[in-house]
Formats: C-alpha cells, structure tokens, sequence
C-alpha cells in the first residue's frame, strides 16, 4: 500500500479521533499537522482553553513521560515542543481575549547566575503557559536581584529557578537564602528543576517544590495555586 | 596464583582513549600498570547511560585490579557520579567535563568568567563533531535545531591536545557551521596527564 493510501485526512476524523491523531502528531513533531488539528478544533466550535488542555498539552504530558524514560531524546522533545509552539500561536490570540486565560496567575521563571543553558526552561514555561499561568521568563544567567526585581513588578504566585551545571545549581540555594532573609520565602513558592537538580538537593536548599520535568513541574504548578483538574 | 597487585583499570570516557594510551605510552614501564576499557563516546549527549556502563565494566573486570579510576568528569550526570564513585570507593577526574580536566579548572573558570557562552572543543570533539553534535544532536536531521541549541552561545573554544594544523581548519569550520566566534588555546592534557602521573607512581589502594 502506497504512503498516499495511508495518509489520514485530519478533517474526516470526528472529535476525539482528531484529539488522539494530533497528541500522536505532536509526538512526531509534526507542526503543520498540529496547526491543522488546532483550527478543525476551533472551527467545530471547541474552546481554545480545551484544544490547549486536552490536545495539546496532554500530548505534551506522553512527550515528557517518554523524555523521563529515555524512550525520546532532547532532539526529539524538541521537535514537539515546536509543534506545540505551532498550535498555541493559532490559541494565544484567542485566550489572551478570554476571562480565563492566565487564571492560574503569575509564574516567574529564569535560568540561574553563571548558566545559559534555556532548553529546559523553556519547555516549562511553555508547560506553564499551557496550564494557564502567564509565564513571565526573566531568560539566562540571572543573579539574585533579577529575581528580586520581577518579584516586586509581578508579584507571581510561585517563582521557578532552572540550571543545566551542577557547578550552577547551587546559586539556586543563593537565591532562596535571600529570599527568606527578606521574609519573602513564606509568602513566596519557589520551584526548582533542570538535570542535575534533584528532590534531594531541592529539600537541601529548602524549595518548595522540585520539577522532575516540564509536563510534571506544569501539574505542581497548579496543585500549588490550588487549580489541580 | 597470579600476582594482580598494583594494577590499575581506568574506565573512561571514549573521547579520552586516544589521549590516555599517549599518556600511559608516555608513563614508560610505570605505565604498563594501567589497563584502559572505555565506554562509548556517544555518551556524552546520554549522560544516563554512564554509571549503568560503568557498573557493567566493574562487575566483569574489577575483581582484577586493585585500583580504578574513572576517566570521566561529571559528564552530566548532575552529580550521580561523584555518588557513584564515593559509594564504590573509586577515583573520579575533577572538573564538570573533560575539557575542564583538560585546561585545569582555574583556566577553565578563567575561560568561563571571559565568554559565558563558550562552546568548547577538544581534538575528539574536533574529530567527530559531525557524529557527535550535528548528527547525535539531531542537527543534521534538522537544521533549524541548530539555533535552539547555541542560540546562547558566543564563541567556539577549541582547547587543543596537539598541535594539528588540520584539526584547527576543522575546529574553525565547526565554528562557522555554529555561526560563533573561533578561538584556539594549546593546552595540552592537563589534569588527565597528572592524574596519570599520580596513578603510576602512587602505592596501590586496593578497591
């Protein structure tokens, strides 16, 4: 059977057929097939908060699950991400329009002082954006007083800390240290996460939570504010 | 009943093979105490396949030998290693990544403090940067993976083992494949010579 035979025409799937075959096309990276999925959606009537939930980010969730088993490597998470990257630009527009976009509230997140490694925070902030936080990504190498200063502007309900180095992670614990000095600490949820991090070293540098990866820091995230589904 | 004292295995990274069996070529008759079994070199994009490969080599050869070294440094491991080889009761390189062993860490941390974003090349990686970074980063597969890797990135450093007219062209080619800067540093093999030093002329620590 010719390739030609086999090719699936997104628009003849009902509902939930179109939601499984575009996590599936998700996970191949495939974007243009993603960005076609998105506006069926949306052009049958669903709501762009339901796309984002149930197609995209629960297709994002099976990305970071496989990631975390070493069954998908970074080239491939990074194909998905851009495929997801590809359906939010159809759904931003509209949810920035809506009530509940951003429901979640703030969420601050930046890589560390001496790292610039992003990969990682970016697919979380993407995560985040996906759960209904509005993400605001102070980017790389961030020292302490970034953080400070995004804290006092934003006011987000929970801070997020990345790092890539084992050499830079402990400057996350920098960050927290002055943070609880300046009674900041108990008011303030702070998230850690990146490859060397761990829930050992989160507990050591006394953060609230530890993100083992993009799709699960999402999920804390909400169980935080208190948005759990 | 042979007499196994005195022996050295280093488990290492395959990026380093070519270098220690120099250095252990170099060492004389004090070198002939030091066995090599390397891990594939691929590693260094799947750090999590290291202490599983290591815990393999150990079990089959480490009975043999009254002291291992591994010839890696944290490789990525987000400190597992350092774990790993405490708990073992064996001798780890120091440094985050061979090229850190490579230039000494305080030139490294010099290096570092300079550029921030510098993407750093030993003749190995020179040699198989096609293999290792565009087609085992997926780049070759797609190009526009290129950008979200190294979008952070400045300059390319090679930190050369040996002085290669041929090595450098390629270095410099790999820089301009980056779109970064170039800059060349002979270093030589640093901490990986002394540590070897140290092993060969060191009493033996049974493990």
């Amino acid at each position: 059977m010719s390739d030609e035979d086999d090719e699936i025409i997104l628009k003849d799937l009902d509902d939930t057929q179109l939601v499984e075959q575009m996590q599936d096309d998700l996970y191949d990276g495939l974007a243009d097939e993603v960005v076609e999925g998105t506006q069926i959606l949306l052009d049958r009537g669903w709501d762009a908060n339901a796309v984002l939930t149930d197609a995209l980010v629960e297709g994002m969730r099976i990305v970071g699950v496989d990631f975390r088993d070493g069954i998908l490597f970074v080239p491939e998470v990074l194909q998905c991400a851009s495929a997801m990257k590809g359906g939010m630009s159809l759904l931003r527009p509209i949810l920035a329009n809506t009530e509940n976009s951003a429901g979640l509230g703030t969420y601050v997140i930046g890589t560390v002082k001496g790292d610039i490694h992003d990969i990682g925070k970016n697919l979380v902030g993407m995560m985040l954006e996906g759960a209904g936080f509005e993400v605001i990504d102070l980017g790389i190498n961030n020292p302490v007083e970034n953080y400070l200063e995004a804290i006092d502007k934003h006011q987000p309900a929970i801070l997020g800390m990345s790092a890539l180095l084992t050499t830079t992670m402990p400057y996350m614990g920098v960050v927290i240290e002055e943070l609880d000095k300046r009674g900041i600490l108990k008011e303030l949820p702070v998230m850690v996460g990146g490859a060397p991090v761990n829930q050992e070293f989160s507990d050591a540098i006394n953060a609230h939570t530890y993100g083992r990866d993009a799709a699960m820091t999402a999920e804390l995230a909400k169980a935080i504010v208190g948005k759990n589904r | 009943m042979t007499n196994t004292s005195h022996k050295t295995l280093i488990i290492a990274c395959g990026a380093l093979a070519k270098e220690i069996l120099f250095l252990k070529k170099m060492l004389g008759d004090a070198g002939r105490s030091i066995d090599l079994q390397c891990l594939p070199a691929d590693y260094h994009n799947t750090p999590r396949k290291i202490i599983p490969g290591l815990e393999k080599v150990i079990a089959e050869r480490g009975c043999h030998y009254d002291r291992i070294l591994i010839g890696y440094g944290d490789c990525g491991t987000g400190g597992h290693l350092d774990a790993f080889v405490a708990k073992n009761n064996l001798e780890l390189l120091p440094g985050a990544h061979c090229y850190a062993f490579f230039a000494g860490l305080d030139e490294f941390d010099a290096l570092m403090e300079e550029e921030l974003g510098s993407f750093f090349l030993t003749d190995y990686l020179v040699k198989f940067f096609d293999t290792l970074i565009i087609k085992g980063m997926g780049v070759d597969k797609h190009p526009d993976l290129k950008d979200i890797y190294f979008a952070n990135y400045k300059r390319v450093v090679y930190l050369a083992q040996t002085e290669d007219l041929e090595l450098q062209k390629q270095a410099k080619a790999a820089a301009q494949t980056l779109e970064l800067d170039y800059e060349y540093k002979f270093i030589g093999y640093g901490m990986l010579a002394d540590a070897m030093d140290t092993l060969a002329l060191r009493e033996p620590a049974y493990v």
